[in-house]
Protein backbone atom coordinates (compact mmCIF):
# COMPACT_ATOMS: atom_id res chain seq x y z
CA UNK A 1 0.00 0.00 0.00
CA UNK A 2 1.65 3.13 -1.11
CA UNK A 3 0.81 6.65 0.54
CA UNK A 4 -1.52 8.76 -0.88
CA UNK A 5 -0.90 11.86 -1.42
CA UNK A 6 -2.98 14.47 -0.03
CA UNK A 7 -4.16 16.04 -3.83
CA UNK A 8 -5.24 12.83 -4.52
CA UNK A 9 -7.41 11.82 -1.98
CA UNK A 10 -9.20 15.53 -2.46
CA UNK A 11 -9.70 14.37 -5.88
CA UNK A 12 -12.08 11.53 -4.82
CA UNK A 13 -13.79 14.15 -2.88
CA UNK A 14 -17.28 16.14 -4.02
CA UNK A 15 -17.07 19.94 -4.61
CA UNK A 16 -18.89 22.80 -5.89
CA UNK A 17 -16.50 25.81 -6.69
CA UNK A 18 -17.38 28.67 -6.47
CA UNK A 19 -15.38 31.65 -8.48
CA UNK A 20 -15.35 33.63 -5.84
CA UNK A 21 -12.41 32.76 -3.50
CA UNK A 22 -13.50 32.56 0.48
CA UNK A 23 -10.50 32.52 2.30
CA UNK A 24 -7.59 35.33 1.47
CA UNK A 25 -4.24 35.29 2.54
CA UNK A 26 -2.48 38.93 3.52
CA UNK A 27 0.60 37.18 1.77
CA UNK A 28 2.45 40.53 2.87
CA UNK A 29 2.31 39.46 6.50
CA UNK A 30 3.53 36.07 5.24
CA UNK A 31 6.30 37.50 4.42
CA UNK A 32 7.69 38.11 7.73
CA UNK A 33 6.24 35.11 9.44
CA UNK A 34 9.11 32.53 9.47
CA UNK A 35 7.04 29.55 11.46
CA UNK A 36 4.01 29.03 9.05
CA UNK A 37 2.13 27.26 11.02
CA UNK A 38 -0.14 27.31 8.10
CA UNK A 39 1.80 24.81 6.08
CA UNK A 40 1.13 21.92 8.75
CA UNK A 41 -2.31 22.80 10.04
CA UNK A 42 -4.06 22.94 6.58
CA UNK A 43 -5.42 19.23 6.10
CA UNK A 44 -5.96 19.77 2.58
CA UNK A 45 -2.37 21.23 1.79
CA UNK A 46 -3.67 24.40 0.80
CA UNK A 47 -1.01 26.19 1.43
CA UNK A 48 2.37 25.70 0.06
CA UNK A 49 5.46 27.22 0.57
CA UNK A 50 7.21 28.34 -2.98
CA UNK A 51 10.49 29.58 -2.74
CA UNK A 52 10.25 31.10 0.22
CA UNK A 53 6.38 32.45 -0.32
CA UNK A 54 3.67 31.29 1.31
CA UNK A 55 0.55 30.60 -1.59
CA UNK A 56 -2.97 29.54 -0.60
CA UNK A 57 -5.35 28.09 -3.11
CA UNK A 58 -8.39 27.78 -1.98
CA UNK A 59 -10.00 24.99 -4.15
CA UNK A 60 -9.27 21.80 -1.90
CA UNK A 61 -10.42 23.81 1.69
CA UNK A 62 -12.21 21.16 3.38
CA UNK A 63 -13.65 24.49 5.72
CA UNK A 64 -12.24 23.11 8.55
CA UNK A 65 -11.13 26.53 9.91
CA UNK A 66 -7.78 25.57 11.38
CA UNK A 67 -5.23 28.22 9.49
CA UNK A 68 -7.37 31.08 11.12
CA UNK A 69 -6.86 29.52 14.33
CA UNK A 70 -3.39 28.53 14.02
CA UNK A 71 -2.21 31.95 12.21
CA UNK A 72 -1.29 34.24 15.24
CA UNK A 73 0.08 36.59 12.98
CA UNK A 74 -3.54 37.93 11.61
CA UNK A 75 -2.73 36.60 7.61
CA UNK A 76 -6.12 34.37 6.95
CA UNK A 77 -9.10 36.79 6.11
CA UNK A 78 -11.35 33.58 6.70
CA UNK A 79 -14.87 33.44 5.59
CA UNK A 80 -16.80 30.22 4.31
CA UNK A 81 -17.84 29.83 0.55
CA UNK A 82 -20.90 31.01 -0.56
CA UNK A 83 -24.28 28.79 0.09
CA UNK A 84 -24.06 25.69 -1.52
CA UNK A 85 -20.26 25.81 -2.98
CA UNK A 86 -17.30 24.43 -1.60
CA UNK A 87 -17.06 20.90 -0.01
CA UNK A 88 -20.11 18.75 -0.26
CA UNK A 89 -19.75 15.28 1.73
CA UNK A 90 -21.05 12.32 0.26
CA UNK A 91 -20.37 10.05 3.03
CA UNK A 92 -19.04 12.48 6.32
CA UNK B 1 -40.84 32.15 2.39
CA UNK B 2 -42.71 33.69 5.67
CA UNK B 3 -41.60 36.66 6.75
CA UNK B 4 -41.46 36.45 10.31
CA UNK B 5 -40.81 33.10 12.32
CA UNK B 6 -41.04 32.41 16.58
CA UNK B 7 -37.57 31.32 15.93
CA UNK B 8 -34.34 30.59 13.13
CA UNK B 9 -32.33 27.94 13.85
CA UNK B 10 -28.73 28.32 11.79
CA UNK B 11 -27.57 24.93 11.58
CA UNK B 12 -29.52 21.81 10.31
CA UNK B 13 -26.51 19.30 12.14
CA UNK B 14 -27.44 17.33 15.36
CA UNK B 15 -28.36 20.07 17.64
CA UNK B 16 -30.19 22.55 15.18
CA UNK B 17 -32.21 19.44 14.27
CA UNK B 18 -33.09 18.53 17.34
CA UNK B 19 -34.30 22.24 18.62
CA UNK B 20 -35.96 22.48 15.00
CA UNK B 21 -37.99 18.95 15.56
CA UNK B 22 -38.42 19.90 19.32
CA UNK B 23 -40.24 24.01 18.57
CA UNK B 24 -41.93 22.19 15.07
CA UNK B 25 -43.59 19.42 16.97
CA UNK B 26 -44.79 22.39 20.26
CA UNK B 27 -46.58 24.24 16.69
CA UNK B 28 -44.20 27.32 17.01
CA UNK B 29 -43.28 28.89 13.72
CA UNK B 30 -39.93 27.39 12.69
CA UNK B 31 -37.39 27.92 10.11
CA UNK B 32 -33.77 25.82 9.46
CA UNK B 33 -31.06 27.00 7.39
CA UNK B 34 -28.61 25.21 6.06
CA UNK B 35 -25.87 26.27 4.43
CA UNK B 36 -24.92 22.89 2.51
CA UNK B 37 -26.67 22.26 -0.81
CA UNK B 38 -28.38 19.54 1.94
CA UNK B 39 -28.11 18.82 5.61
CA UNK B 40 -24.86 16.51 6.12
CA UNK B 41 -23.39 18.18 3.37
CA UNK B 42 -20.68 19.95 5.58
CA UNK B 43 -20.79 17.55 7.97
CA UNK B 44 -18.24 14.70 9.23
CA UNK B 45 -17.26 13.14 12.31
CA UNK B 46 -15.24 10.48 13.44
CA UNK B 47 -18.26 8.21 12.93
CA UNK B 48 -20.24 7.19 15.90
CA UNK B 49 -22.85 8.50 18.82
CA UNK B 50 -23.90 7.10 21.94
CA UNK B 51 -26.68 7.87 24.41
CA UNK B 52 -30.12 8.25 24.87
CA UNK B 53 -31.01 12.06 23.52
CA UNK B 54 -32.00 10.93 20.44
CA UNK B 55 -34.31 8.27 20.98
CA UNK B 56 -35.81 10.31 23.69
CA UNK B 57 -36.89 12.84 20.97
CA UNK B 58 -38.16 9.96 18.41
CA UNK B 59 -38.70 6.84 19.25
CA UNK B 60 -36.83 3.55 17.58
CA UNK B 61 -35.01 5.82 15.63
CA UNK B 62 -33.21 3.37 14.58
CA UNK B 63 -36.09 1.53 12.93
CA UNK B 64 -36.00 4.45 10.20
CA UNK B 65 -32.86 6.41 10.03
CA UNK B 66 -30.13 6.01 8.17
CA UNK B 67 -27.66 3.70 10.54
CA UNK B 68 -24.54 2.28 9.56
CA UNK B 69 -24.62 -0.38 12.40
CA UNK B 70 -24.94 -0.58 16.29
CA UNK B 71 -22.37 -0.98 18.63
CA UNK B 72 -21.55 -3.98 19.58
CA UNK B 73 -17.83 -3.73 20.67
CA UNK B 74 -15.57 -1.11 22.07
CA UNK B 75 -11.99 -1.25 21.60
CA UNK B 76 -9.01 0.47 22.70
CA UNK B 77 -5.51 -0.40 21.97
CA UNK B 78 -2.14 0.87 22.81
CA UNK B 79 0.31 1.29 19.74
CA UNK B 80 4.02 1.37 19.31
CA UNK B 81 5.40 1.17 16.11
CA UNK B 82 5.06 -1.95 15.74
CA UNK B 83 3.39 -3.73 18.74
CA UNK B 84 -0.45 -3.16 19.29
CA UNK B 85 -2.00 -4.25 23.06
CA UNK B 86 -6.03 -4.53 22.96
CA UNK B 87 -8.72 -4.27 25.47
CA UNK B 88 -12.32 -4.97 24.13
CA UNK B 89 -15.42 -4.81 25.86
CA UNK B 90 -18.42 -6.49 24.68
CA UNK B 91 -21.98 -6.99 26.33
CA UNK B 92 -25.06 -8.65 24.63
CA UNK B 93 -26.57 -5.71 26.22
CA UNK B 94 -25.28 -3.30 23.44
CA UNK B 95 -26.52 -5.48 20.90
CA UNK B 96 -30.57 -5.17 21.98
CA UNK B 97 -32.33 -1.97 21.70
CA UNK B 98 -32.15 0.84 22.87
CA UNK B 99 -28.93 -0.37 21.94
CA UNK B 100 -25.61 1.77 23.12
CA UNK B 101 -24.34 3.85 20.61
CA UNK B 102 -24.25 3.55 16.21
CA UNK B 103 -21.88 4.00 13.69
CA UNK B 104 -23.53 6.61 11.06
CA UNK B 105 -22.12 8.98 8.31
CA UNK B 106 -23.43 12.06 8.42
CA UNK B 107 -23.88 13.20 5.02
CA UNK B 108 -26.91 10.63 4.93
CA UNK B 109 -27.52 11.21 8.97
CA UNK B 110 -28.27 14.44 8.99
CA UNK B 111 -30.92 14.44 5.78
CA UNK B 112 -32.86 12.15 7.32
CA UNK B 113 -32.90 14.33 10.51
CA UNK B 114 -33.55 17.25 9.02
CA UNK B 115 -36.56 15.57 6.71
CA UNK B 116 -37.77 14.57 10.18
CA UNK B 117 -37.57 18.46 11.36
CA UNK B 118 -39.74 19.58 7.93
CA UNK B 119 -42.13 16.36 8.57
CA UNK B 120 -42.94 17.85 11.98
CA UNK B 121 -43.76 21.12 10.40
CA UNK B 122 -40.56 23.09 10.42
CA UNK B 123 -38.80 25.06 6.72
CA UNK B 124 -35.72 23.85 6.16
CA UNK B 125 -33.84 25.77 4.07
CA UNK B 126 -30.85 24.36 2.28
CA UNK B 127 -28.02 26.27 0.83
CA UNK B 128 -28.62 28.90 2.53
CA UNK B 129 -26.80 30.70 4.59
CA UNK B 130 -27.16 32.76 7.39
CA UNK B 131 -24.33 35.89 6.75
CA UNK B 132 -24.86 37.98 10.12
CA UNK B 133 -27.82 38.76 12.42
CA UNK B 134 -30.19 41.03 12.62
CA UNK B 135 -30.56 44.02 15.68
CA UNK B 136 -32.77 46.26 17.42
CA UNK B 137 -30.69 48.02 19.77
CA UNK B 138 -28.91 45.04 21.84
CA UNK B 139 -31.59 42.78 20.91
CA UNK B 140 -31.35 39.82 18.17
CA UNK B 141 -34.36 39.73 15.93
CA UNK B 142 -33.26 37.87 13.11
CA UNK B 143 -30.48 37.15 9.97
CA UNK B 144 -29.27 38.18 6.83
CA UNK B 145 -29.12 36.18 4.36
CA UNK B 146 -27.79 37.44 1.12
CA UNK B 147 -29.36 40.58 0.64
CA UNK B 148 -32.82 39.40 2.46
CA UNK B 149 -33.53 39.81 5.95
CA UNK B 150 -34.91 37.56 8.16
CA UNK B 151 -36.72 38.64 11.26
CA UNK B 152 -37.47 36.16 14.22
CA UNK B 153 -38.24 36.70 17.51
CA UNK B 154 -34.78 34.19 18.73
CA UNK B 155 -32.15 32.75 16.67
CA UNK B 156 -30.54 29.69 17.64
CA UNK B 157 -27.39 29.40 16.72
CA UNK B 158 -26.43 25.40 15.65
CA UNK B 159 -23.61 26.45 13.48
CA UNK B 160 -21.05 24.22 14.35
CA UNK B 161 -17.18 24.85 16.17
CA UNK B 162 -16.59 27.69 13.96
CA UNK B 163 -19.81 29.18 15.22
CA UNK B 164 -19.44 32.95 13.37
CA UNK B 165 -23.24 33.70 14.38
CA UNK B 166 -21.75 32.77 17.80
CA UNK B 167 -18.94 35.29 17.43
CA UNK B 168 -21.39 37.77 15.80
CA UNK B 169 -23.24 37.69 18.79
CA UNK B 170 -20.54 38.78 21.11
CA UNK B 171 -20.55 35.61 23.39
CA UNK B 172 -16.75 34.48 22.06
CA UNK B 173 -13.81 35.05 21.32
CA UNK B 174 -10.62 33.97 19.18
CA UNK B 175 -9.95 30.37 19.81
CA UNK B 176 -6.55 29.27 20.71
CA UNK B 177 -4.91 26.39 19.02
CA UNK B 178 -4.85 24.10 22.01
CA UNK B 179 -8.67 24.17 22.33
CA UNK B 180 -9.60 22.51 19.40
CA UNK B 181 -8.36 18.91 17.86
CA UNK B 182 -8.18 17.78 14.12
CA UNK B 183 -10.31 15.15 12.68
CA UNK B 184 -9.22 14.02 9.48
CA UNK B 185 -11.15 10.58 8.10
CA UNK B 186 -10.96 8.45 5.23
CA UNK B 187 -13.68 6.50 4.55
CA UNK B 188 -12.58 3.16 2.64
CA UNK B 189 -15.04 1.14 1.02
CA UNK B 190 -15.07 -2.86 1.59
CA UNK B 191 -17.39 -5.61 0.88
CA UNK B 192 -19.55 -5.87 4.05
CA UNK B 193 -18.79 -9.68 4.35
CA UNK B 194 -15.34 -8.40 4.33
CA UNK B 195 -15.76 -6.64 7.03
CA UNK B 196 -17.56 -8.61 9.15
CA UNK B 197 -15.04 -11.37 8.73
CA UNK B 198 -12.33 -9.16 9.54
CA UNK B 199 -14.02 -7.44 12.35
CA UNK B 200 -15.54 -10.57 13.71
CA UNK B 201 -18.81 -8.83 13.73
CA UNK B 202 -22.42 -10.46 12.64
CA UNK B 203 -25.56 -9.10 10.75
CA UNK B 204 -25.60 -5.00 11.86
CA UNK B 205 -23.10 -5.78 14.82
CA UNK B 206 -20.56 -2.53 14.58
CA UNK B 207 -17.20 -1.93 16.38
CA UNK B 208 -15.95 1.44 17.27
CA UNK B 209 -12.20 1.49 18.20
CA UNK B 210 -9.77 4.04 19.67
CA UNK B 211 -6.04 3.80 19.25
CA UNK B 212 -3.73 5.71 21.53
CA UNK B 213 0.23 5.87 20.90
CA UNK B 214 2.72 6.11 18.40
CA UNK B 215 0.00 6.94 15.27
CA UNK B 216 0.33 10.25 16.46
CA UNK B 217 4.03 10.58 17.67
CA UNK B 218 3.27 11.13 20.98
CA UNK B 219 0.83 14.33 19.94
CA UNK B 220 -1.95 14.93 21.96
CA UNK B 221 -5.03 12.53 20.18
CA UNK B 222 -5.34 9.06 18.80
CA UNK B 223 -6.55 7.05 16.00
CA UNK B 224 -10.01 5.48 15.40
CA UNK B 225 -11.70 3.19 13.39
CA UNK B 226 -15.46 2.82 13.11
CA UNK B 227 -17.11 -0.46 10.96
CA UNK B 228 -19.80 1.26 8.58
CA UNK B 229 -21.69 -1.61 6.47
CA UNK B 230 -19.50 -1.52 3.46
CA UNK B 231 -17.11 1.13 4.32
CA UNK B 232 -14.77 2.01 7.29
CA UNK B 233 -14.15 5.32 8.97
CA UNK B 234 -10.37 5.36 9.60
CA UNK B 235 -8.90 8.69 11.03
CA UNK B 236 -6.87 10.66 13.13
CA UNK B 237 -7.36 13.23 15.95
CA UNK B 238 -4.54 15.79 16.81
CA UNK B 239 -4.52 18.76 19.15
CA UNK B 240 -4.28 21.68 16.40
CA UNK B 241 -1.44 23.29 18.58
CA UNK B 242 0.77 20.24 18.07
CA UNK B 243 0.38 19.62 14.82
CA UNK B 244 1.93 23.17 13.94
CA UNK B 245 4.32 23.69 16.89
CA UNK B 246 6.18 20.17 15.86
CA UNK B 247 5.62 20.63 11.92
CA UNK B 248 3.56 17.10 11.33
CA UNK B 249 0.61 16.85 9.16
CA UNK B 250 -2.22 14.97 10.28
CA UNK B 251 -2.35 13.30 6.50
CA UNK B 252 1.10 12.05 7.39
CA UNK B 253 -0.21 10.53 10.64
CA UNK B 254 -2.84 8.51 9.11
CA UNK B 255 -1.01 7.49 6.29
CA UNK B 256 1.53 5.88 9.10
CA UNK B 257 -1.52 4.93 11.26
CA UNK B 258 -2.86 3.26 8.06
CA UNK B 259 0.38 1.35 7.55
CA UNK B 260 0.80 0.05 11.70
CA UNK B 261 0.97 -3.86 11.59
CA UNK B 262 -2.19 -4.27 13.48
CA UNK B 263 -4.51 -2.28 11.07
CA UNK B 264 -2.83 -2.65 7.33
CA UNK B 265 -4.23 -6.36 7.34
CA UNK B 266 -7.97 -4.78 7.89
CA UNK B 267 -8.11 -1.80 5.36
CA UNK B 268 -6.15 -4.25 2.71
CA UNK B 269 -7.80 -4.01 -0.79
CA UNK B 270 -10.32 -0.85 0.30
CA UNK B 271 -11.08 2.01 -1.82
CA UNK B 272 -10.81 5.56 -0.64
CA UNK B 273 -14.22 7.30 -0.96
CA UNK B 274 -13.82 10.57 0.96
CA UNK B 275 -11.63 12.29 2.66
CA UNK B 276 -12.85 14.84 5.04
CA UNK B 277 -11.62 16.89 8.13
CA UNK B 278 -12.85 19.08 10.54
CA UNK B 279 -12.15 20.53 14.13
CA UNK B 280 -13.32 19.10 17.56
CA UNK B 281 -13.48 22.05 20.53
CA UNK B 282 -11.89 20.31 23.12
CA UNK B 283 -11.32 22.29 26.17
CA UNK B 284 -14.82 22.06 27.23
CA UNK B 285 -16.38 24.23 29.85
CA UNK B 286 -12.74 26.23 29.89
CA UNK B 287 -13.67 27.29 26.38
CA UNK B 288 -17.62 27.65 26.90
CA UNK B 289 -18.73 30.71 25.23
CA UNK B 290 -21.77 32.51 26.94
CA UNK B 291 -24.70 30.71 26.08
CA UNK B 292 -27.17 33.40 25.66
CA UNK B 293 -27.87 36.96 25.02
CA UNK B 294 -30.79 38.84 24.14
CA UNK B 295 -33.24 37.30 21.46
CA UNK B 296 -30.12 34.77 20.71
CA UNK B 297 -28.88 31.01 21.99
CA UNK B 298 -26.19 29.27 21.34
CA UNK B 299 -26.09 24.72 21.44
CA UNK B 300 -23.99 22.24 19.80
CA UNK B 301 -20.48 22.62 18.93
CA UNK B 302 -21.22 25.88 18.47
CA UNK B 303 -21.11 26.30 22.18
CA UNK B 304 -18.09 23.73 22.54
CA UNK B 305 -20.16 20.99 24.23
CA UNK B 306 -17.93 17.90 23.76
CA UNK B 307 -16.44 15.59 26.46
CA UNK B 308 -13.48 14.33 26.24
CA UNK B 309 -11.70 11.83 28.44
CA UNK B 310 -9.38 10.14 26.03
CA UNK B 311 -11.24 6.90 26.58
CA UNK B 312 -14.18 8.67 25.31
CA UNK B 313 -15.40 11.52 22.69
CA UNK B 314 -18.89 12.57 22.52
CA UNK B 315 -20.34 15.50 21.39
CA UNK B 316 -23.65 14.26 19.22
CA UNK B 317 -25.57 13.45 22.22
CA UNK B 318 -24.35 16.80 23.86
CA UNK B 319 -25.65 18.66 20.45
CA UNK B 320 -29.09 16.69 20.53
CA UNK B 321 -29.00 17.54 24.35
CA UNK B 322 -28.33 21.08 24.12
CA UNK B 323 -31.11 21.91 21.31
CA UNK B 324 -33.34 20.24 23.10
CA UNK B 325 -32.84 22.33 25.84
CA UNK B 326 -32.98 24.95 23.59
CA UNK B 327 -36.12 24.74 21.92
CA UNK B 328 -37.57 24.24 25.50
CA UNK B 329 -36.16 27.47 26.31
CA UNK B 330 -37.79 29.10 23.51
CA UNK B 331 -41.10 27.84 24.13
CA UNK B 332 -41.45 29.05 27.10
CA UNK B 333 -40.21 32.64 26.52
CA UNK B 334 -42.82 32.59 23.89
CA UNK B 335 -45.31 31.31 26.73
CA UNK B 336 -43.86 34.77 28.71
CA UNK B 337 -43.75 36.86 25.65
CA UNK B 338 -39.87 37.42 27.04
CA UNK B 339 -37.10 36.85 24.47
CA UNK B 340 -34.59 38.80 26.78
CA UNK B 341 -31.25 37.58 28.11
CA UNK B 342 -33.21 37.11 31.37
CA UNK B 343 -35.70 34.92 30.06
CA UNK B 344 -33.73 33.14 28.09
CA UNK B 345 -30.90 32.59 30.85
CA UNK B 346 -33.58 29.34 31.40
CA UNK B 347 -31.50 27.50 29.06
CA UNK B 348 -28.27 27.63 31.10
CA UNK B 349 -30.51 26.19 34.30
CA UNK B 350 -32.06 23.16 32.04
CA UNK B 351 -28.67 22.05 31.05
CA UNK B 352 -27.52 22.55 34.56
CA UNK B 353 -30.04 20.02 35.80
CA UNK B 354 -29.09 17.44 32.68
CA UNK B 355 -25.94 15.48 31.59
CA UNK B 356 -24.37 18.54 29.51
CA UNK B 357 -23.17 20.78 31.74
CA UNK B 358 -22.34 18.36 34.54
CA UNK B 359 -20.39 16.19 32.69
CA UNK B 360 -18.49 19.59 31.31
CA UNK B 361 -17.92 20.29 35.07
CA UNK B 362 -17.23 16.97 36.33
CA UNK B 363 -14.44 16.72 33.53
CA UNK B 364 -13.25 20.20 33.58
CA UNK B 365 -9.47 18.84 33.91
CA UNK B 366 -9.67 16.61 31.48
CA UNK B 367 -8.23 18.73 28.47
CA UNK B 368 -5.23 20.13 30.24
CA UNK B 369 -4.42 16.33 31.76
CA UNK B 370 -4.95 14.38 28.18
CA UNK B 371 -1.64 17.39 27.55
CA UNK B 372 0.26 14.67 29.27
CA UNK B 373 2.74 13.23 26.53
CA UNK B 374 3.60 10.39 28.23
CA UNK B 375 -0.28 9.05 27.60
CA UNK B 376 0.92 8.27 24.15
CA UNK B 377 4.15 7.73 24.35
CA UNK B 378 5.70 6.26 27.97
CA UNK B 379 2.55 4.49 29.18
CA UNK B 380 1.47 2.85 25.65
CA UNK B 381 5.26 1.44 25.56
CA UNK B 382 5.36 0.32 28.45
CA UNK B 383 2.26 -1.08 28.29
CA UNK B 384 3.32 -3.15 25.31
CA UNK B 385 6.91 -3.68 26.36
CA UNK B 386 5.33 -5.79 29.76
CA UNK B 387 2.41 -7.71 27.28
CA UNK B 388 5.66 -8.85 25.48
CA UNK B 389 7.33 -10.01 27.87
CA UNK B 390 4.45 -11.72 29.79
CA UNK B 391 3.32 -13.46 26.80
CA UNK B 392 6.69 -14.56 25.29
CA UNK B 393 7.89 -17.71 26.04
CA UNK B 394 11.83 -17.62 25.17
CA UNK B 395 12.99 -21.10 27.25
CA UNK B 396 14.47 -18.90 29.75
CA UNK B 397 12.92 -18.39 33.52
CA UNK B 398 9.97 -16.71 34.13
CA UNK B 399 9.90 -13.72 36.52
CA UNK B 400 6.72 -11.89 38.46
CA UNK B 401 4.37 -9.46 37.48
CA UNK B 402 6.08 -6.77 39.84
CA UNK B 403 9.14 -7.94 38.26
CA UNK B 404 8.42 -7.60 34.66
CA UNK B 405 6.82 -4.08 35.43
CA UNK B 406 9.93 -3.16 37.46
CA UNK B 407 12.28 -4.03 33.88
CA UNK B 408 10.06 -2.23 31.79
CA UNK B 409 10.11 1.03 33.32
CA UNK B 410 13.04 1.39 33.96
CA UNK B 411 15.17 4.31 31.94
CA UNK B 412 11.71 5.46 30.59
CA UNK B 413 9.75 6.57 33.82
CA UNK B 414 9.68 6.61 38.04
CA UNK B 415 7.15 5.30 40.21
CA UNK B 416 7.00 8.85 41.22
CA UNK B 417 6.04 10.10 38.41
CA UNK B 418 4.00 7.14 37.41
CA UNK B 419 1.79 7.69 40.98
CA UNK B 420 1.88 11.75 40.12
CA UNK B 421 0.35 11.27 36.76
CA UNK B 422 -2.40 8.33 38.53
CA UNK B 423 -3.42 11.59 41.13
CA UNK B 424 -4.05 14.00 38.24
CA UNK B 425 -5.56 11.15 36.08
CA UNK B 426 -8.15 10.21 39.10
CA UNK B 427 -8.60 14.21 39.37
CA UNK B 428 -8.82 14.43 35.68
CA UNK B 429 -11.12 11.90 34.43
Amino acid sequence: MNPISVEDKLAVNKYYIDKDVHIKINTSICQTCDIHHCLYACPADCFKLMEEHVTFSYEGCLECGSCLIVCDKGAVEWDLPRAGFGICYQYG
Amino acid sequence: MKQSFDAIVVGAGPAGCACGYTLAKAGLEVLVVERGKFAGAKNMWGGAFFGPTLAELIPDFWAEAPIERYVASHKLSFLTDEDCLSIEFTTPKFSQPPYNGFTVLRSKFDQWFAMKVGQAGAIVATGFQADDLLWKGNQVVGIKAGGDELPARVIIACDGVNSILAQKAGLRGEFKPQDVKQGVKEVTALPRDTIEQRFNLSGDEGIAWELIGSCTRGLPGGGFIYANKDSLSVGIVVQLNALAEKQVKANDLLEDFKRHPAVASLLDGGKLVEYSAHLIPVSGINMMPRLYTDGFLAAGDAAAFVVGTGLILEGANFAVASGVAAAETVMRAKQKGDFSARSLAYYQELLEQNFVLKDLKTFSKAPRFLENPRIYTTYPELACNLAERLFTSDGKPRKRIWQLLRESKRGKISLWQMARDLMQGKEAI
